[in-house]
């Protein structure tokens, strides 16, 4: 693959990650527990919207082609789209949505401090403006699982069947492939094995404070670097596209 | 220590009233302004928050990155204002939670407004231009209000309302300057939205009991008939400007007045919703009502956690 | 009435932008001082209006009443030669 093609297909993978996060929690929109928790939200889901948008408009130049952020948002197919698993799961109640935020905002802070040093300049731009907001992410995921897990029986209990839910979908944040064999040489990406020891370290440290063991899954899924997805995405991409491909070619 | 009569604490109250000052959380006022301005503080935040409602109903749709966003912007702004609001009003010794039970009664009411439904993107441009058009209108005046607390909250609100007409408008542009389906659309929500935004205004002057009793008091500043009259005149250019057609065929500038003439507004229309029968009355309420229980494992648990920090924190 | 167990305690806001003083801003609600620190971010900083939050709980402040305003202020509006307005300055007179 030439350069460009293999780092388009990367940046769009963290374009899609950030993208289908953004549209689940725009989900919680009017549907919060505390109205305050609505505001954090749709906060949090602007972060990922901002941070999607850059990475697409970067997608958009390395590849050559007369096409904008929009394009590649709202005119790509399931198979085409790169995002990892997690994020496409559903929100569930409370506690699944903040186990699988914090899952995903600890993998973009390893992921994103990793990329400070990334010798493609514009990606460890783009990771040095989004490492803050997804420190916030994290730490508001946290507080909130440690929150749940040491409040009532309830929602200890409830924290504990989100990480039976959404564990088998850890291998897959930190999958890679030829893609990333290939940057890795070149300086642009890192490992993610090695962030994946420092998010495993965050893991035991918050759930230790929770005084919940990590759960051993079975039934691991992966499959998101290469498109194959769960049944959800579909149904995300079908609402988030419908205007676009209902009234082709039109501006809005 | 000085201790006021009744009628010495009513005199000071008319006469910081009269001199256009401001009514403060612990200052004595009559029970019947705390009443008011406290249902209406209380109406006023339930509006903002059932608002989110039919918004939210496009966001996950919405067309553009762009379009999201600023969705997305304006519906935390929204949820934020009913956070100030209620804030506001448990100065006057109301809890939120008795707020949010008496709403679920039906004994608290929200802005006629949100019980319409949003049948395509285009009446997320009209809810943006019209609905917070006629809504900024209304808060600007009542950046005035006498009790300090909500005219300070307004204060706040009116900064960062003005960018929630403009979203609307710009949707309305470019739908207007789009294809035949979109231009259809557009002017379909026009037709729908129009007379409900004109009446969010609330009833002629003359009809109107409540209004008399609050600009004595000057928790109202300007009258019902005055602000939609401001309304009109503004919003019709701009109908204009973009080439919708405003759904009045008795529409006509007044060359004296230099205002617009409107025609009649259909009053049965505006007290059926009131009364709960308009096209989402249920809808919003069952949705607000559902969230929030299906939310209490989550506040119990919030308080039980918070319970338990303070114990550790008596016992270091 | 079965929502008033899941209120949550409230807490103040105040809010300093840079070099300014603390202002007072509105109220959240929340179990614990992280919970109302993330709120009041969430809440009254949207547009970047500060630098530093502070939040106490509602029932920590201790406030005059409109009884004490009497003893506790007057006496201060009656000593006005602590306003500048009180003295002459002769024209022409500059920075002072």
């Amino acid at each position: 693959m030439e350069p460009n093609k293999v780092l388009y297909q990367f940046v769009l993978r963290l374009a899609d990650h950030n993208m289908i996060m953004a549209q689940r929690m725009a989900e919680w929109c009017s549907r919060g527990p505390i109205l305050e928790e609505d505001l954090a939200l749709t906060n949090i889901s602007l972060d990922l919207l901002g941070q999607a948008e850059l990475f697409y408009d970067y997608a958009v130049e390395l590849s050559g082609v007369n096409q904008c952020a929009d394009d590649l948002a709202f005119l790509r197919s399931e198979r085409a789209y790169l995002n990892c698993l997690l994020v496409e799961q559903p929100n569930g109640d409370y506690a699944n949505t903040m186990v699988k935020l914090l899952l995903f905002s600890c993998f973009e802070k390893h992921l994103y401090t990793s990329l400070l040093n990334s010798t493609d300049q514009r990606i460890a731009d783009l990771a040095a403006k989004g490492i803050k907001e997804v420190r916030y992410h994290y730490r508001h995921s946290s507080d909130w699982v440690v929150r749940l897990s040491l409040g009532t029986e309830e929602s200890k209990q409830r924290i504990k069947n989100a990480m039976i839910e959404l564990w088998r979908f850890v291998d897959d944040m930190f999958d890679m492939n030829e893609i990333d064999r290939d940057l890795i040489s070149s300086g642009i990406s890192v490992d993610l094995n090695t962030c994946y020891t420092a998010w495993k370290s965050d893991m035991e440290q918050i759930f230790n404070e929770c005084k919940i063991e990590i759960p051993h899954v079975d039934n691991i899924v992966k499959g998101g670097i290469h498109g194959i997805h769960t049944e959800h995405l579909g149904h995300i991409l079908c609402e988030m596209q419908f205007l676009q491909r209902a009234h082709p070619g039109a501006k809005w | 220590m000085f201790i006021m009569t009744e009628e010495e604490k009513l005199e000071q109250f008319n006469a910081t009233i009269e001199k256009d000052g401001k009514i403060e959380p612990n200052d004595w006022m009559p029970e019947q302004y705390r009443k008011t301005v406290l249902r209406q503080m209380t109406q006023h935040a339930h509006s903002e928050v059932i608002g989110m409602q039919p918004e939210g109903n496009w966001v996950l749709r919405a067309p553009t990155l762009r379009a999201k966003k600023i969705l997305l912007a304006k519906i935390q702004d929204e949820g934020g204002h009913g956070l100030y609001l209620y804030s506001a009003a448990e100065t006057l010794g109301e809890d939120r939670s008795e707020m949010i039970q008496q709403l679920h009664d039906g004994k608290a009411k929200y802005s006629h407004i949100f019980n319409y439904p949003t049948l395509n993107w285009a009446d997320i441009g009209a809810i943006g231009w019209l609905v917070d058009g006629a809504a900024i209108v209304n808060q600007v005046s009542l950046q005035r209000t006498s009790y300090g607390p909500y005219a300070r909250a307004m204060v706040r609100i009116c900064k960062e309302e003005s960018f929630h007409q403009r979203q609307g408008y710009e949707i309305m542009a470019k739908m207007m300057n789009g294809t035949d389906a979109q231009c259809e659309m557009a002017q379909d929500a026009m037709n729908r939205w129009w007379w409900p935004s004109l009446m969010m205004f609330g009833p002629h002057d003359k009809d109107s009991w409540h209004t008399q009793e609050s600009m004595r008091w000057k928790i109202k500043r300007a009258s019902n008939d005055d602000l939609r009259q401001r309304f009109i005149d503004k919003t019709v250019d701009q109908a204009h400007v973009i080439g919708l057609t405003v759904p009045d065929k008795d529409l006509k500038f007044n060359e004296e007045t230099k205002h617009w003439d409107i025609g009649p507004i259909n009053w049965d229309e505006f007290w059926n919703v009131v009364k709960g029968n308009g096209l989402c009355n249920h809808k919003r309420m069952a949705h607000h009502i559902q969230f929030h229980n299906e939310g209490k494992w989550v506040r119990d648990a919030v308080i039980q956690y918070g319970a338990k920090l303070n114990e550790q924190i008596k016992l270091n | 009435m079965e929502n008033n167990s899941d209120q949550l305690p409230l807490w103040e806001v105040f809010i300093q932008k840079s070099g300014g003083p603390f202002k007072h801003e509105g109220s959240v609600h929340a179990s614990d001082a992280k919970m109302a620190l993330q709120n009041a971010r969430d809440v009254y900083t949207r547009r970047g209006e500060g630098r530093t939050i502070w939040v106490v709980p509602a029932n920590s402040i201790a406030s005059t009443t409109v009884n004490d305003e009497g003893e506790f202020f007057d006496p201060a509006d009656n000593k006005i030669y602590r306003h500048p307005t009180f003295y002459t300055v002769p024209e022409g007179a500059k920075n002072i």
